[in-house]
């Protein structure tokens, strides 16, 4: 299998990362990306991110494995840091309170420190986010995963089609990209030479044979699951199941401890969301 | 053997609801424990619809209506459901890779014990030992992707035996395998069918294939009817194979040929047990008969390939110092086991992937200055399922898509089209939508929409994966006509029938590297490239042998000749 197949699904590796169970994770996940999304503190911000890429070296993931997906976000928060901008340039100022200029680019508008501040605090709030959302989904065993689910009281079988989708991703990535290939050969248009109308309707000449292969897919493996007694009961056990570890209560306390230390530092410190160097 | 029979319809009928007619009708059939049973027919015989009356995919899956009696182990199956059923008949079905419940082999094979809540360490136990019966304890870690064809099916075939069934069910299980595989599944159900003593049920139409080991009935399906049931010797030296469209083993062929009358005394329902005392001397004397076919004189290269290195991640290397010269009119198979590289060789020839070095030329042209879109009007590629590529309801539309994609006038495109559908022989259904074609005319569809770019070049990969013989000529004979118009034809494929009857020249792929190119005649008598490539030698090769003609390979390549021969008349 080649290397940009496996793109954005799990690869199993032995790391303590690895090692912890999905439920873990997501947990963890959740903590921390609230307390993210709850803190409008650039310092708080920064050391989460801090905290995420040394987990995600710890994971061993190479960057050669997420360029795309860094790409891609990195391309949205710019676009978002523009428009918003755009839409509110006085956010900054309506925020902390002051106005310190820096210089006026055109017409009405104003760049001010408290703009620029308030910009830079959002645009690492959420490229923090990602670095959590890649290690969730390149370390979790979708089975392993879907067990746990199950474990925390969510039907098995929505777990199992939680674990199905996670596994049929880099399959239907790949017919994609071939597809997508073959469609081009017989002349479609996908760069922006085109304009916006045909390229959504050129987009679905890649998307109905998708469906279409995928649909075929689909009545395969309902019908192997089907023959071997998928659905039968109430309750299924899991091959895959993990017993939660001490490093799984460990990792849970962390993000914990995390997420509390976030909140502390807006209810004590900048008594509201906001950091305000300004005053 | 026993006389109770595990498996019995009687005057069983069944129209699934969305038909006009039954598919099955008035089968009356015993099949009884431990025995080994082969089903054959052509697409849309029944063959298929019967195993899933055994497993109970009908009527619990897909609906229709039943009439008369089918019992398992001495109960009504439609009184039962598709789970207690399971626990009797375990299937295998035909693919390998969309069967594959679990995300590692391990996982796999314990599903059922999953959907039956076994405790975790009891069904690890259990795995283990299942596994160490297809031997693939070693690779309960490994995910699908990690495994060959052949082990993927060692691990469905596991996954449905941990149940302790008694009926092992095998729906088409050599559709996507290579040859070599193909020959060693047989050969693990064999060995599973005298171990086990189970009941096994085979359901697959390449005959030849199956009978590499022993079977104690065939049954022969047609129109929804059984129209035999008789002994492999028996079925061989009737006239019912060819009457009925299931291709007869190639040494029957190459026998009926040299004008022996074959007969069931011969015991020729396996080539391994054919006695040829009576035909060796009729047999020598049709080879020393045969004309040698003269040499066609060199067409102008149309497309040359030059120390062609290729890898995804800069590490391993697909493709290895490849060179191939393509002549004009040529019509090549390209062959080798999966992941030898074909694919990627048609995917950079199309622009789909860039080559790490080496030089691509059509004619004098470099390839590589060309986008995809330009060398679609050069190198028209078909991929093997035609659901990937067909994008629009109606036929026209989709042939005429790459046309009005160039943004060509409209009385143009009509004026090709139209030309277009008539060489495939798609003018009658012009208007038809694309929902109402059978799986083989879907395929001419794909064809006749890159064919309408005019290419001078077709790629086909995997053209006859899956289709029944009457399917396979059919296709096979159109690519011989499209062929004979002037293109240049180059085919994907793991079917060595494809390379023999139809390609002149065949391409060896194994490892990323050019092993062989040569006549497909001589390929398939070399052991040392049959080895490397997950070939299987012919039963030709052994007819010769057995006959005592030294040089197998123009043995083959007589045949070949012969056979065109006959056809052409």
């Amino acid at each position: 299998m080649n290397a940009k197949a496996k793109l954005f699904s799990y690869n199993s590796a032995n790391t303590p990362i690895h090692r912890l169970s999905g439920l873990t994770k997501l947990i963890c996940f959740l903590l921390l990306t609230f307390a993210i999304m709850f803190s409008y503190d650039l310092r708080v911000i920064l050391a989460v991110t801090l905290f995420a890429l040394a987990v995600l070296r710890a994971a061993q993931i190479q960057f050669s494995q997420i360029r795309l997906m860094v790409l891609y976000v990195l391309v949205f928060v710019l676009t978002n840091a523009v428009i918003s901008f755009f839409f509110a340039p006085e956010q900054g100022v309506l925020i902390y309170g002051t106005r310190h200029n820096i210089f006026p680019i055109y017409g009405g508008y104003q760049l001010t420190w408290e703009q620029a501040f308030y910009q830079t605090t959002k645009f690492f709030k959420y490229l923090s986010v990602v670095p959590f959302g890649i290690i969730f989904l390149l370390t979790t065993n979708p089975s392993e995963f879907a067990s746990a689910l199950n474990g925390v009281g969510v039907n098995y079988k929505a777990a199992f089609a939680v674990a199905l989708t996670l596994r049929y991703f880099p399959d239907v990535q790949r017919d994609y990209r071939d597809i997508s290939l073959a469609q081009q050969a017989r002349g479609l248009e996908l760069s922006n030479k085109a304009k916006f109308f045909d390229r959504f309707k050129n987009s679905l000449l890649i998307v109905i044979p998708l469906i279409f292969s995928s649909l075929d897919r689909i009545e395969v493996i309902s019908n192997a699951m089907d023959l071997r007694g998928f659905a039968k009961g109430k309750t299924r056990t899991w091959y895959a199941a993990k017993k939660l570890t001490g490093l799984d209560y460990a990792a849970i306390l962390i993000s914990i401890l995390i997420f509390l230390a976030a909140i502390s530092v807006s209810v004590w410190i900048n008594h509201s969301r906001f950091y305000n160097p300004f005053l | 053997m026993n006389k109770e029979p595990i498996i019995e319809f009687q005057n069983f009928s069944f129209q699934y609801y969305s038909q006009a007619e039954p598919t099955l009708r008035d089968i009356n059939l015993k099949i009884y424990r431990g025995e080994k049973i082969l089903i054959v027919g052509p697409s849309g015989s029944g063959k298929s619809t019967l195993g899933h009356c055994l497993n109970g995919l009908i009527p619990f899956a897909y609906k229709g209506e039943i009439e008369g009696s089918l019992k398992i182990n001495g109960l009504e199956t439609k009184e039962q459901n598709i789970f207690n059923l399971s626990k009797i008949v375990g299937t295998v079905l035909q693919d390998a890779d969309g069967q594959f419940v679990g995300l590692t082999a391990g996982e796999d094979i314990a599903f059922a014990l999953e959907n039956d809540n076994i405790p975790q360490s009891e069904m690890r136990a259990r795995v283990q030992k299942t596994a160490q019966m297809v031997d693939m304890q070693n690779w309960l870690g490994s995910s699908p992707f990690e495994l060959s064809g052949g082990q993927k099916q060692r691990v469905s075939l596991a996954g449905v035996m941990i149940d302790d069934v008694d009926i092992l069910l095998f729906d088409e299980p050599l559709a996507n395998l290579d040859p070599a595989t193909g020959k060693t599944a047989i050969e693990i159900i064999d060995e599973i069918h005298n171990q086990s003593q189970k009941t096994v049920i085979i359901i697959e139409h390449r005959l030849e294939d199956v009978l590499h080991c022993d079977v104690d009935r065939v049954i022969v399906f047609h129109d929804g009817r059984i129209i035999a049931d008789m002994n492999p010797h028996d079925l061989v030296s009737s006239a019912t194979l060819t009457e009925n469209g299931i291709r007869e083993p190639l040494y029957i062929t190459a026998l009926k040929y040299a004008g022996i009358p074959v007969t069931s005394a011969m015991q020729p329902g396996y080539i391994s047990t054919l006695q040829t005392e009576l035909s060796r001397e009729a047999l020598n004397v049709w080879y020393r008969a045969m004309p040698a076919e003269e040499k066609k004189s060199a067409a102008p290269r149309i497309l040359s390939i030059e120390h062609l290195n290729f890898s995804y991640d800069g590490v391993r290397r697909i493709l290895n110092d490849i060179n191939i010269e393509i002549q004009q009119g040529e019509m090549v198979a390209i062959v080798g086991k999966n992941g030898a590289g074909k694919s990627t060789l048609s995917k950079l020839l199309c622009g789909f992937e860039k080559p790490d070095s080496g030089a691509m030329r059509y004619q004098s042209e470099d390839l590589r200055d060309k986008s995809i879109k330009e060398r679609a009007e050069l190198i028209g590629l078909v991929m093997q399922n035609p659901n990937q590529m067909i994008s629009k309801p109606m036929i026209y539309d989709e042939v005429a898509l790459g046309l009005r994609l160039r943004n060509l006038p409209e009385e143009q495109i009509a004026e090709r089209v139209e030309k277009i559908l008539k060489i495939c022989g798609l003018a009658p259904f012009k208007a038809w939508p694309i929902s109402a074609l059978s799986y083989g005319q879907k395929k001419r569809v794909t064809i006749a929409s890159i064919l309408v770019l005019d290419p001078k070049i077709l790629i086909l990969d995997e053209p006859t994966a899956g289709q029944d013989f009457r399917h396979y000529t059919e296709i096979m004979e159109f690519l011989v006509e499209l062929h004979k118009i002037g293109l240049t034809i180059l085919m994907i494929t793991h079917d060595m029938h494809l390379m023999l009857e139809y390609a002149p020249r065949a391409i060896v792929l194994a490892g990323g590297e050019k092993i062989a190119d040569a006549p497909a005649s001589s390929v398939l008598t070399d052991e040392s490239v049959i080895h490397k490539a997950n070939l299987k030698e012919t039963s030709l090769f052994h007819l010769a042998s057995m006959a005592g003609i030294e040089n197998a390979t123009n043995f083959v390549q007589g045949f070949i000749d012969y056979e065109r021969r006959v056809k052409r008349r």
